[in-house]
């Protein structure tokens, strides 16, 4: 495009410079005054923390009230469990849907994608229900299991669009060489490797960030994730402001150096899954 | 065609994917449904009360009150998210896509409130708009804004848009970049202004995208539950000025204070949610979308 002349350029950056610091400046508030004296939080919220006022208290109480470790393992586990599961089995599915001409076809990949609108919590009490008959409330695996339902749809969709593209002579010239279908879906993962990323950046945020599950299906202090846990100790503690500081903290940083390395391939996901 | 063996790798390829969508997703929300139709009966039995509950929760003074007002909330919610969010998106989007320095940086900063956790963002908030704290005293805001009837709702309505600006931000500046260089070029040289060029080539152009952008919101903002309750507990206060369709449920299935969960009536409240959704989702596939071809063709 024809790059706009500096009165405009100026008024541009302008504009997006005060919008980034309106993204920014609640998450800067939070974390430097974390470090700092409860004081100076009041007197002086927008100071930075200097080596009279540094202090490591809220982060100390964090340390001997909640098992936060725990809970970001629990969130792990549930966050890598299920993107794993919705990788597999979404693939296979598309696999069959963008390979195989059979009559159910079409019917089979609109039943799939009924959950792309359709959201998975106005099922709670069947899923609650299903929870309990199955002895799997307070486990991390009803967590997982859902939210792999949950990713399936959107999953399908994005990768049976991919692999429609492409293109059949790879995939004919490897049945001639005598390959099992098993192993042709095999052999055309590494070729979708664009659509994965979109699946995952697509997939995870929602299920990192999720309170709804844990909160109904695994609130048991043993299967608590980060945001349940964060979001009960953050209840508990409302006025200790030193200690709320250092929980939100240590809940944003963690995520936010992994968005910086990350976030061209996650934009570039997100925008090209959500275009498709 | 020769007939061949029954393709079992087919079935194979699909199992996994459509048995856990179907026990784990479907599943449940027909039997979900199903539940909406039934009641306990004074002996405890399960009986069949056919729409029912449905005339309870839009009739009976105890269930009626609390759904309407809840639902009456949720769409000033959606309104907001309609007017603020949206432009603001498409604002920024056209302001990126001019390709100045920086472009990549500032879509990244704008971005990082998405991908944090609704209930760290609404705590965050919860803390600046915290008048003890006075952050915000310097600029006159000095209001316990999430503490009053009148302001609450709006509040959380604007604390959602300013995370989730990001969202129709990138899906309009996806948009934007798709089209051709020389659109634009050629009403350049005819001697038309950026604005012109914006309203008469590039937003008719990413139309499909408006809806797209608006039916997200729509489903999203309809299913919200994260940011109310992490700010106002489930009882969405003050005195219920902030619950939505997806807190009232919460509290129906799961009962509050002394009032116990009912699960026939929580079914029932998320059937409705269901249908609001079907029917937005209806609304845009038939209308937009159709129309949209109709242009095309």
């Amino acid at each position: 495009m024809a790059r706009p002349r500096w009165p405009q350029l100026l008024a541009i950056h302008a504009v997006l410079i005060a919008y980034s610091a309106l993204a920014l400046f609640p998450v800067l508030l939070v974390i430097i005054n974390s470090f700092k004296d409860k004081l100076l939080i009041f007197s002086a919220p927008f100071s930075l923390p200097t080596t009279q006022s540094f202090t490591l208290e809220g982060y100390k109480t964090l340390q001997s009230t909640a098992n936060f470790p725990a809970f970001f393992l629990n969130s792990l586990i549930v966050t890598g469990g299920a993107l794993l599961l919705i990788l597999l089995v979404s693939s296979m599915a598309a696999f069959a849907l963008a390979e195989y001409e059979f009559r159910l076809n079409p019917l089979t990949a609109l039943y799939l994608s009924l959950g792309i609108m359709v959201p998975i919590r106005l099922g709670t009490v069947g899923i609650l229900q299903l929870a309990v008959d199955l002895h799997l409330v307070n486990t991390l695996w009803i967590l997982i299991l859902v939210y792999t339902a949950q990713g399936i749809p959107l999953a399908v969709f994005v990768l049976t669009a991919f692999m429609r593209q492409l293109p059949k002579d790879l995939k004919d010239a490897a049945r001639i060489d005598g390959a099992s279908e098993y192993r042709i879906y095999w052999l055309t993962l590494p070729l979708v490797r664009p659509a994965i990323g979109s699946v995952l950046a697509i997939s995870m945020i929602p299920i990192w960030n999720d309170l709804w599950f844990p909160l109904i299906l695994a609130p048991g202090e043993a299967t608590k994730t980060i945001v349940l846990g964060a979001s009960v100790f953050l209840g508990q503690f409302v006025n200790d402001y030193n200690a709320v500081l250092a929980a939100l903290t240590l809940a944003i940083v963690p995520a936010v150096v992994l968005y910086f390395i990350f976030s061209q391939q996650l934009i570039r996901g997100i925008t090209s899954g959500a275009v498709k | 065609m020769n007939r061949k063996p029954f393709p079992w790798h087919i079935v194979v390829f699909l199992a996994p994917a459509v048995l856990i969508y179907t026990a784990f997703m479907i599943y449940p929300l027909v039997d979900s449904l199903w539940l909406s139709l039934n009641n306990k009966a004074s002996s405890g039995a399960q009986v069949f009360v056919g729409l029912q509950n449905y005339g309870t929760l839009f009739s009976a003074e105890t269930w009626s009150k609390p759904f309407w007002n809840a639902l009456w909330n949720n769409i000033k919610f959606f309104l907001i998210h309609m007017l603020v969010q949206n432009p603001v998106g498409l604002l920024l989007a056209a302001l990126l896509v001019t390709r100045i320095r920086g472009t990549a940086l500032y879509r990244t900063l704008i971005f990082t409130p998405t991908i944090l956790s609704v209930v760290i963002i609404g705590f965050i908030w919860k803390l600046i708009l915290n008048p003890v704290w006075g952050v915000l005293n310097p600029i006159g805001i000095n209001q316990p804004f999430l503490g009053l009837e009148s302001t609450a709702l709006p509040t959380l309505a604007l604390i959602s848009v300013w995370q989730n600006v990001g969202i129709p931000m990138m899906l309009f500046l996806a948009a934007l970049i798709r089209i051709p260089e020389e659109l634009m070029e050629a009403a350049r040289v005819d001697g038309a202004s950026a604005w012109t060029v914006f309203w008469r080539i590039q937003l008719p152009l990413i139309f499909p995208t408006v809806g797209i952008v608006a039916v997200l919101t729509f489903v999203g903002n309809f299913n919200a539950f994260d940011l109310i309750y992490a700010t106002q507990g489930a009882l969405a206060g003050p005195n219920f000025a902030s619950d939505i369709l997806g807190t009232f449920f919460f509290r129906t299935f799961f009962g509050y204070q002394l009032q116990p969960g009912d699960p026939y009536m929580g079914a029932t409240v998320a059937g409705v949610m269901l249908l609001i959704i079907l029917v937005g989702v209806l609304i845009y596939l038939l209308g937009w979308q159709r129309r949209l071809q109709n242009i095309q063709f």
